[in-house]
């Protein structure tokens, strides 16, 4: 079958496969976990300034919401269960990217953390011209290392809580059990933090960038199809040199 | 915009017709993968309970147990703390404590396998064992931990000095209250733990009746659940015993920190 090639590979298998995978395991994690940390009830962590509550974690319609309350056994029945796909789902996508150099997307540059206040102001739509970036810019970069960091800690955390004294070096190293459960409930907060960003900027970048992410494929930028994206007023994609680089790249 | 190579780009390209293709092959997984993960986790759920978890979890369960007993180390201790960095700890179940208890009359049973008595033990005869005292940060199933002080005798010391051999011949011990109505089983590397008492003080005062008077379990390799207090009877037993009160109750049989 002939024609002209109009979509490029941007998501490889393994990336995608185990993106999608987390998605659910992260969720049944999260989920248990909370209906675990409801237990314990008579001392919550509360979010507050200068002796201001602000927020306890969490309000009465969430446990009630979620359907979280007396479900103790069953929330750790699935997080000790669940923990370990989490864990081999993560082993796995860190095997992956050291094999594929796909890590290399998420190292952020010295010289790139000057364009943060460029990328920022370019997502809040005050500024036209998004800084050069690779596949993913400065601030994405950070925000994914940061990601993959936490995944790591929770890991470590988790394992810490749930075997303190087996394992009571790697315990002390967090801190100790109380400080353990708090760096692992934190990890938990910065999780559902990042969701809810990395849902609105997906949501932001258009369906062509969300679908990538399923099918692995976006249009090349110089196709008609690919002028898709929904952040107006960023010019065209490909300015000059750069676009054709890209080209001889990738269609040799 | 400018944009460099993709680190690990494979520059695979496809036609229109290809990438139409490949769209609704994706979308097909897609929806059968959303479609699984929400049978699947309702699948778990309606599952037949297995003392009170669904028996795939029941067999995670067992599964985290077959592990964590292989990877048992002996020597391994929990932290333990300065008699200043404990306090008095709250009360959290009362399971077997209703009836009225008589310390000075009170008797520790050890049973053997066959159902017979060994032993009996009375509170005067443990407190005329050495002592020891074991502060460490007690842990609740619930989230909470807590650093007692307990005081007593060392289970290990009590084992090997009337039991040697039934600690050979036998893997587990299961304990019960006096009226029967709170048990746990354990396994004998637990019970054998030198950091594992049979606890007759907390706080450097005699145990009041809430907290387990006149002897509990204590030991921080298990959740509060599995230390029992007002201990009536231990029996040894060649299987995991049935009937561990939270383990019959959706919670894991081991419980182990």
């Amino acid at each position: 079958m002939s024609g002209e090639r109009i979509a490029i590979e941007k998501h490889r298998r393994g990336n995608r496969w185990m993106h999608w995978i987390n998605f659910p395991l992260l969720a049944v994690m999260i989920y248990s976990g909370m209906r675990i940390y409801w237990a314990d009830l008579r001392d919550p962590y509360v979010f507050g300034i200068f002796g201001w509550e602000i927020f306890t974690f969490w309000p009465g319609w969430v446990n009630d919401g979620l359907n979280l309350e007396r479900k103790l056994a069953r929330g750790m029945a699935y997080h000790f269960t669940f923990g370990w796909l989490f864990l081999i789902n993560g082993l796995a996508f860190a095997v992956y990217l050291i094999r594929t150099g796909g890590w290399r997307n998420f190292m952020p540059s010295i010289g790139d953390l000057k364009n943060i206040p460029g990328v920022l102001l370019h997502d809040i739509g005050r500024r036209d011209e998004a800084p050069p970036q690779g596949k993913y810019n400065i601030v994405q970069q950070l925000t994914y290392a940061a990601v993959l960091f936490m995944g790591l800690l929770a890991i470590i955390s988790g394992f810490a809580i749930y075997k303190p004294t087996q394992l009571a070096l790697l315990t002390g190293l967090m801190g100790g059990y109380e400080s353990a459960r708090t760096i692992h409930w934190l990890v938990t907060v910065g999780f559902l933090g990042f969701f809810l960003i990395h849902i609105l900027q997906v949501a932001r970048s258009g369906f062509g960038n969300f679908w990538s992410m399923v099918t692995g494929y976006e249009y090349l930028p110089e196709t008609d199809m690919g002028h898709d994206k929904t952040d107006g007023g960023s010019g065209p994609d490909t300015g000059g040199d750069a676009g054709t680089d890209t080209d001889k790249e990738v269609l040799v | 915009m400018s944009r460099e190579p993709e680190a690990d780009a494979t520059g695979r390209t496809l036609t229109e017709a290809q990438f139409k293709k490949r769209s609704r092959r994706s979308l097909l997984t897609g929806l059968a993968g959303i479609a699984a993960t929400g049978f699947g986790l309702r699948w778990i759920d309606n599952r037949p309970l297995d003392a009170r978890a669904p028996d795939v979890l029941r067999a995670g369960h067992e599964t985290n147990e077959a592990i964590w007993r292989r990877l048992f180390r002996d020597g391994s201790r929990a932290p333990e703390f300065a008699f200043s960095e404990s306090s008095m700890m709250r009360v959290n179940g009362r399971h077997g404590l209703d009836d009225e208890i008589d310390v000075d009359t009170w008797e520790m049973s050890i049973v053997g396998v066959d159902g017979e008595l060994l032993g009996t033990h009375t509170l005067a005869d443990l407190r005329d064992l050495p002592q020891q005292e074991l502060i460490v940060e007690h842990k609740c199933v619930e989230g909470w931990s807590h650093v007692v002080a307990w005081g007593g005798v060392s289970m290990a010391d009590f084992m090997t000095r009337f039991y040697p051999d039934q600690v050979e011949a036998h893997g587990f011990v299961d304990i019960t209250t006096p009226d029967s109505e709170y048990r746990v089983g354990l396994e004998m590397d637990a019970i054998m733990h030198a950091q594992t008492l049979l606890a007759l003080d907390l706080q450097r005062e005699p145990l009041d009746a809430e907290h387990g008077a006149p002897v509990r379990l204590a030991t921080p390799l298990k959740y509060g659940i599995k230390q029992i207090k007002r201990i009536g009877t231990i029996a040894f037993s060649d299987v995991q015993p049935e009937g561990d009160y939270w383990g019959s109750r959706g919670y894991d049989w081991y419980a182990a920190l």
